[in-house]
């Protein structure tokens, strides 16, 4: 502590140090809270659904979201990143996933929302396995932290049947 | 500074330092704020700065007493000594 820049350093590494240890301990206290999220999908109709001329087929579709993930979101929550996939088996894969949807919720107070739309990013097989095709609805989200590691977690709705004939 | 007020200077940054941290902290996760936790923090490395960077008299209460150059002059470094204890520690190498 002998000279002006001696203290200058010594004071700089401690202060970062110390900087480093509250964000790890708050990191660590985002355990704490445990979050409640709940959601639904509806699928209102299937607006068309052809097989491309390359042979794969595609489909377009209406849904309503409606989700509530405010319990998500602590001190620590820099943004929730949340998407729809729709989730199948095909004799060639045994998990298909394709996102239909996605969005960035950046504060508790956009987490309880309704969107009501048709399918953001199309939705195309590898193939043409989905007349009468049995999927899931599967609502993804990202949590994104101010200071450390993000998680991601899902909720699976079931129970949506794709139509038997294109139209 | 001297070497007490060196020492001083040293427990006050870490003491100051973690005791910002502690309220920091404690004011950002009961508010639900993170910005506030930083800011308080900033605040409090800003004021550790004043406070023990800058030479202030305070810590200098127990100053060193310096030989004065006259009584110095009167008890010269011993040459002798010097010169006999060079030669066996080149030898060695």
């Amino acid at each position: 502590m002998h000279s002006l820049g001696f203290r200058v350093n010594a004071l700089l590494t401690l202060g970062v140090t110390v900087l480093a240890l509250m964000c790890v301990i708050a990191s660590l206290s985002d355990n704490l809270s445990v979050p409640s999220p709940s959601a639904n999908v509806q699928v209102l109709n299937f607006n068309w659904f052809q097989k491309q001329s390359e042979g794969n087929e595609e489909v377009s579709l209406t849904f309503k979201i409606a989700a509530d993930l405010q319990s998500m979101f602590t001190w620590n929550t820099k943004q929730v990143f949340v998407f729809l996939a729709a989730e199948y088996e095909t004799p060639k894969n045994s998990l298909n996933q394709v996102s239909l949807w996605d969005g960035i919720i950046p504060s508790k107070e956009h987490a309880k929302f309704l969107i009501h739309t048709t399918n953001k990013y199309r939705f195309v097989d590898q193939g043409s396995n989905l007349r009468g095709k049995e999927f899931n609805l599967t609502l993804h989200w990202h949590v994104m932290p101010k200071t450390g590691k993000m998680f991601a977690d899902k909720i699976a709705m079931t129970g949506y049947r794709m139509p038997k004939e294109y139209r | 500074m001297d070497w007490q007020g060196q020492k001083l200077a040293e427990q006050l940054m870490q003491i100051l330092l973690l005791a910002f941290a502690v309220v920091a902290f404690a004011t950002g996760y009961i508010s639900g704020s993170f910005q506030m936790m930083v800011l308080i923090y900033a605040v409090g490395v800003v004021l550790t700065t004043l406070v023990t960077v800058p030479n202030w008299p305070f810590f200098n209460r127990h100053p060193l007493k310096w030989l004065d150059p006259s009584e110095a002059e009167k008890h010269p470094k011993p040459q002798e000594a010097v010169s006999a204890k060079k030669k066996p520690a080149k030898n060695m190498i």
